[in-house]
């Protein structure tokens, strides 16, 4: 077995926690249940790995089942990574049948004619999702395996998920390879960024829970805001103001859980507003500023604000805006006309 | 009676008791409740200020993530003659002793308490100062 294949493997047993070794050996299946017996799953991770090196060794691993190993630990600790997302356009309307094996052929075939020394690992997993994993050489370099690029395609959809490798050169390219596998004519990328893969997949297949407009907007009566507010000899003077904002909240934001997003980044290029008399600026030019919005968790935050009573109901729209766009990064400028109004760009 | 801010909503008037004591409260973290309380108070009688009203700042265990001007506060102790008191809701053995103290204070300024009142503890509590 290649030294540089063993040492890999190494490294990929290294990161998982001990107690997940077990679980992704099986996942796995390389090895089989009989060599996964004789490991000792107590010891410290470096004798653990350096056993599943020697039981590597007896089966002769190579770099393919070592990227297969890498994939199963990025799928299971996606939220590690920071995904993208792309989205396809088709030029006309035809629909094609998916071919799987037409998928891996071409996207294989146009990186490879491109850039000789990739390494290209596919895993499909049940929910329709593609997995694939591309480590990056060039013409006089074998790939690099610690680098790599991951790419997550849901092949009834126009959308890819990437989660790019520090080289960053090779995006065009990969790109490239998947507009020509996939059939379509041309990618671009949304300004939508998260750790949570699952949350960006939420936001563009729509399945967190939308609020719909109903007929009648005003609230159901006797519906108990805070049904947790057991103590009865507490009386909230602000009642119907505090059942206002949660219905609003309600409104904007559905009752289910939010879409996990980390940020929403705004780059403003406005005019700085300022009283005439104070002349602040000299030149009248854009005032560059840009404001970000972090948190574990930014749209449930967003949505607790109001009921906090630390902002005012409704939230502005460029904040509530964000799932429905499917986007969290804004470039806002000076709207022309009339009305010197922020206009958010499409 | 709890309320996000004053004036009071008038739809409820009739359902409420007589008010024996204002407690506003202050988050150190937030300059807005700050705000809140000092647009808050021209709302109230001038004969609350006789003793029935008090400051109570929260927060006070996380000093580093404090917001406001302490001075702020204790001069509008100052300003409006009534006491500043100081807890930390999180931790429970003070949220207990405060919530004494304050039912201390209702009993005094609801006439529960023979030969105290509002007044008179309230310019002791200053003296103590």
């Amino acid at each position: 077995m290649d030294e540089t294949v063993a040492e890999y493997i190494r490294r990929t047993v290294l990161k998982i926690p001990r107690d997940e070794i077990k679980m992704m050996l099986q996942k796995w299946g390389f090895l089989s249940e009989a060599q996964l017996q004789t490991l000792n799953f107590h010891q410290i991770k470096d004798n653990i790995s350096q056993e599943v090196v020697q039981l590597c060794e007896e089966n002769s691993a190579d770099i393919k089942q070592a990227a297969a190993l890498d994939i199963i630990y990025n799928h299971f600790y996606q939220n590690k990574r920071m995904w993208s997302v792309y989205q396809m356009k088709k030029s006309g309307e035809e629909l094609e049948y998916f071919d799987i094996r037409d998928f891996k052929k071409k996207f294989k075939g146009r990186l490879r004619s491109a850039l000789k020394n990739v390494t290209i690992t596919f895993k499909e997993y049940e929910d329709n999702a593609i997995w694939i994993r591309v480590a990056w050489g060039t013409p006089y370099k074998k790939p690099n395996q610690y680098k790599p690029s991951y790419v997550v395609y849901h092949s009834q959809t126009p959308y890819v998920f990437i989660s790019a490798s520090v080289l960053k050169s090779n995006l065009p390219l990969l790109c490239q390879a998947l507009i020509v596998a996939s059939n379509y004519h041309d990618i671009r990328e949304m300004e939508l960024r998260s750790h949570s893969l699952n949350s960006l997949k939420d936001i563009v297949f729509k399945r967190y829970s939308q609020n719909f407009q109903t007929d009648t907007p005003e609230p159901l009566q006797g519906r108990n805001v805070e049904p947790e507010n057991a103590d009865i000899r507490i009386v909230q003077e602000n009642r119907s103001e505090k059942e206002r904002i949660h219905s609003l909240n309600e409104e904007v934001f559905g009752s289910g859980p939010q879409p996990k997003l980390e940020f929403a980044q705004y780059k403003l290029e406005t005019m700085f507003k300022s009283d005439p008399k104070m002349d602040v600026l000299d030149k009248k030019e854009p005032f560059r500023c840009l404001v970000k919005f972090s948190s574990p968790h930014l749209l449930e935050s967003l949505k607790s604000l109001a009921p906090a009573g630390m902002a005012d109901a409704p939230l502005s729209p460029l904040l509530t805006c964000i799932p429905h766009k499917a986007r969290n990064y804004f470039k806002i400028r000076e709207k022309k006309g009339l009305h010197p109004e922020s206009f958010v760009s499409p | 009676h709890l309320a996000t801010s004053l004036p009071l909503p008038s739809e409820r008037d009739h359902l409420r008791p007589r008010i024996d004591l204002v407690v506003f409260m202050i988050d150190i973290k937030s300059k807005y409740s700050l705000k809140n309380v000092e647009t808050s108070l021209p709302h109230v009688d001038a004969s609350f200020f006789l003793g029935k009203v008090c400051f109570l700042v929260t927060g006070v265990g996380r000093m580093n993530a404090c917001s406001i001007e302490m001075n702020a506060v204790c001069k509008l102790g100052e300003a409006y003659c009534s006491p500043v008191l100081f807890c930390e809701l999180e931790l429970e053995g003070v949220r207990a002793a405060t919530a004494q103290r304050l039912v201390r204070m209702l009993q005094i300024c609801a006439g529960h308490i023979r030969g105290v009142s509002a007044l008179s503890f309230v310019s002791l509590m200053r003296n103590s100062d």
